[in-house]
Parts: C-alpha cells; structure tokens; sequence
C-alpha cells in the first residue's frame, strides 16, 4: 500500500486519527510518519523543521508558481531562500511571496492546509465588520455557553455584547 | 531592580487556583503571534527597526483598553537576575529574555503587562499577545484576547494574506498564530507509566508537550506543558474546541489513573505523599529541582484529599517563588548565592507553617 501523505513509498504505519468524534486512519511511510511527528524507531530528526525545509527541495512542489531558487532574494528584505533553509525563519511578511511556491507546499507539510480559515484581518481603515453580524455572532456563541453551563464565559461574552449594544 | 508589585496581581494572578480544574490544570495561555506589514521580522532586523516597532506598539498601547496602564519592562535595559524573574512568571520567553547561553536581550526587547495580558515586542515576531488564566480556561482567555487583538489590529497595521492569514516568522505559526497551552499536573499517568501511551496520542491529535518553561525546556514535577501544533486551515473556535476536548480527555485519563493508583495501593500513594509533605515541611536545604519534585507529591496528596488544609494556591505559590531569581529578588540575595538552598527550605517552611496557623 502507498503512503496517504506523499503517495510514492510504501506506507509502514497506520495511524489513526480522532477528530470531531470521527476516526480516520491514515497509511503513512516511515519519512512522513516522522514529519507528523511519529517516532517510528529509525533516527528521528534532530531538527524537524530544519528537516521539511531540506525536504521540501527534493519533494514535489506545486508546478505553479515557479519555484525560487535558492540564491533569488526577497526584493523586501533581500533574504534567500537559503537563509530560510538554514534559520527556518523567514525575513519578513514578502518572503510568503518571494518563496510563496516553496511556502505553501511547506505549510501544506505542517498543518495540512495553507489556506487562513480563521478570523479575516481588517487592516486600519479598511471598513469594521457589520456590528450587527458581530452581535449574532456573539449572541450565538452566549447561548452555546449557557447550554454547557460555562458560566464564566457567558459572562464574557454577555460584557461583550453589551459593549455593542 | 525591578518592581513588580507595579504591575496588577504582579502579572501572576492566575496562581490563585480560581479556574476550572484547578488542583490538575495550573493555568491556560492564549497566544497570538502578529507581525507589523512592512517591517523586517526581528531576526533579519536592525536595531533602529525594532526599536520603531517598540515605538509604535507603545503608542498604539495607550488606546487599547485591555493594555492602557500596562508597565512596560525594557529587556534590553534590565540586569539578568531581573530578566529572569520576568521569564520564571512565564511573561517572557527565554530567547526575548537572552538567557540562552552566550545570548542578550534584542535592541528594543520589551514586555507589557498589564494583569492577564502580556504582549512581547520583538520576540521572534514582533508582537507576541497572551493572555494567562488561573485553571482551564482556553475559551474564556480567547474572549479577552479578542478585545486586545482586535485593539491593536485596528491601529497598527498587521502583516496578514488571504491565503496565508497572519504572516510570522516561523511557518509553524502561520494562519491563526493562535497557540492555546495548558500548564498541567499528571503524576498519576506518570506513576502508573501510561503517561507515555497519552503523549503519543497527543501527537496523533496534532498536540504537543514541552516542559514547565515551554520550548526546549525539560519535565520537573510531573508538570506538562500541552498545545495545538497546528495553526493553519482551521478557524480559532475550531482550534479551541479540539484543544479543549484533547486536554478535558487528559484530565479524565489522569483522574483514571489516580483511581486506579487508589484502589490497588492506597498505603503506598498515602506513604509517597506524606514522605513528600514531610520533606518540605522539616528539610534544611532543597534544590529546586527537589523542591518540584515534591511539590508534586504533596499537590496529589492535597487532590485526593489525603492531605487536608493545604491550598491550590499555597503550591502554585511555593512553584514560582521557591524559583532561583524570584528567592533570590525576595530573600535580597544574590542568584549565584551558595545559601540558596538553605533559604529556600526555610521560605517553604515557612508558607507551609503559615497555611496550618
């Protein structure tokens, strides 16, 4: 059987998972195994993040866009992609952009999604949420606080909502 | 020499064993990691960028209401004993506070603190928000960080992408930077030796542990710091739910083992607590280490109710100041001190005295 994370190498571990009362199991090779954070017996990375990163060089990236190689700059902080391979940190908010092929199939490895599916930033100036949507919203999240007597945060929230009322 | 009593409940009102789960769960941390648009992260910054940054929070600090008041501590103007007391309250990470070995604090590394809320100023990203709550308490810390994070987010302007969320320094906290952690107590899964069964589960649930001080930091005590690894692809409510559910199961599994420890050898468990009441109650000298270790018998004994008349908050108390720069900063000596140890049996002493008055 293939892996269900990369799809090339055997898979050797099932793994099974529970979330939102659902069980899952997953066949995963020995490498992907260990970059979800199993120890399988064999060596385990002594720096797992150091680890995806040189990964992610020989792995398949996505075809679009074209991949940054590893001496091309951040036009914004002027940091490589090597820089980031060896720190594991990025330069600054434009090297998402700068490495955005490299970033997502990365993001992808980590936390199985590149795609923000929380809150929505309004930068400065840029118009607030309808309030009243807000209120629903708040009002809907008191009454699930009420139901499972979480008192204390009814209370919170009820604040809240006073505020915007 | 820094004064904390500046700052409300001295940043550490979540020791008073208020919270849901008290005696298991020490305290629930919401954080949030923000960059501003525009500035290189702190790694890849120079001094005059992250002192800018400093500026800006501060000013933006001042019109949000969770963070009006707040003292600020400059890392980068502090002593280290100082500076280490700030990190043994959990207000700041080792690497803000350079403490790592060879390290100094960043140009322009500062902490705000204003009693649950904390945000650290160029840390690995520049803004780290957290708010601190006595028991397990994830969604009620959520609800304040809201207000903070929504304050700050309205006047400075946050890196943030549509597909990526908020931008930060390391991939691993990208999406939400929302990372909720419990400080929790699990001598019983220890004692039992299914402690290693529950942490391998964890990390099928995408949680983690560390130990006591976070990051890099070892187990003492029984004390297990647990956390969401994941950042990205799921909303905040879902991230706390999950994360909630996870810890609630922990804490089922330990009273579990504790049962079960009570049922098969009652006498043993009675002897190993009162052994650990003893010690810290008539030893004349402790290292730290010791000092954690039996503070973890003497907590389990207090939960089973084994040993009565010793309070949540007493232990939670002894576990910070009985630390080697919070004893020292109260006891005016100095952290390097060879008495350290005796000064710290006599501090115990001494509160576990005062809690039989």
């Amino acid at each position: 059987m293939r892996c269900d994370h990369c799809g090339l190498r055997d898979a050797v571990i099932n793994l099974t998972q529970v979330e939102h009362d659902t069980k899952v199991t997953l066949h995963l090779c020995e490498e992907c195994a260990q970059l979800k954070g199993i120890e399988t017996g064999g060596a385990v990375l002594k720096s797992p993040l150091g680890g995806f990163i040189t990964a992610m060089g020989k792995g398949s990236a996505s075809p679009a866009p074209r991949p940054a190689a590893p001496a091309e700059r951040c036009p914004s902080c002027g940091a490589t992609l090597q820089d980031f391979r060896e720190s594991g940190r990025l330069g600054c908010g434009e090297c998402y952009l700068a490495f955005e092929a490299h970033v997502r199939d990365l993001l992808r490895r980590l936390h199985g999604s590149s795609q923000h599916a929380g809150e929505r930033y309004l930068a400065p100036g840029e118009l607030a949420p309808d309030p009243r949507a807000e209120l629903l919203d708040l009002r809907d999240r008191l009454r699930r606080a009420v139901e499972t007597e979480n008192f204390e945060l009814a209370a919170e929230l009820r604040d809240r909502i006073r505020v915007l009322e | 020499m820094i004064d904390l009593a500046l700052v409300p409940d001295d940043g550490i009102g979540w020791l008073d064993g208020s919270g849901a789960e008290s005696p298991i769960v020490l305290s629930s941390r919401i954080r949030l990691a923000r960059n501003l648009a525009g500035h290189p992260f702190s790694q890849r910054s120079r001094d005059a960028d992250r002192l800018g940054v400093l500026a800006l929070v501060r000013e933006a600090a001042t019109a949000v209401p969770p963070l009006a008041g707040a003292v600020t501590f400059r890392l980068d103007q502090l002593e280290r004993p100082d500076r280490q007391v700030l990190h043994e309250r959990h207000l700041v990470s080792r690497e803000l506070a350079g403490l790592e070995a060879g390290g100094r604090p960043r140009a322009g590394a500062a902490v705000m603190v204003r009693g649950p809320a904390a945000v650290m100023v160029n840390e690995e990203d520049h803004l780290r928000l957290q708010v601190m709550r006595s028991g397990l308490a994830v969604e009620d810390g959520y609800v304040q960080m809201e207000a903070l994070d929504t304050g700050l987010g309205r006047l400075l302007p946050f890196a943030f992408h549509q597909e990526f969320g908020y931008l930060t320094a390391c991939p691993t906290n990208a999406g939400t930077g929302l990372r909720a952690s419990v400080l929790i107590h699990l001598p019983g899964l220890v004692l039992t030796k299914e402690i290693g069964k529950v942490l391998q589960g964890l990390a099928q649930v995408g949680l983690t542990f560390r130990g006591l001080y976070g990051e890099g930091s070892e187990v003492v005590g029984n004390f297990f710091q647990l956390s969401n690894q994941t950042t990205l692809g799921k909303s905040e409510e879902d991230l706390l739910d999950h994360f909630g559910k996870v810890v609630r199961q922990v804490i089922a599994y330990e009273q579990q083992a504790r049962d079960v420890m009570m049922r098969t050898a009652p006498a043993e468990v009675e002897d190993k607590v009162w052994r650990a009441y003893g010690l810290l109650r008539h030893a004349r000298t402790l290292s730290f280490e010791e000092t954690m270790n039996l503070l973890s018998g003497v907590r389990l004994g207090a939960a089973l109710n084994l040993i009565p008349g010793v309070r949540v908050y007493t232990l939670n108390k002894l576990l910070i100041f009985t630390q080697t720069a919070h004893l020292a900063a109260l006891e005016g000596r100095a952290v390097g001190d060879p008495e350290l140890p005796t000064v710290r049996a006599a501090y115990v002493r001494k509160l576990l005295d005062a809690e039989l008055a």
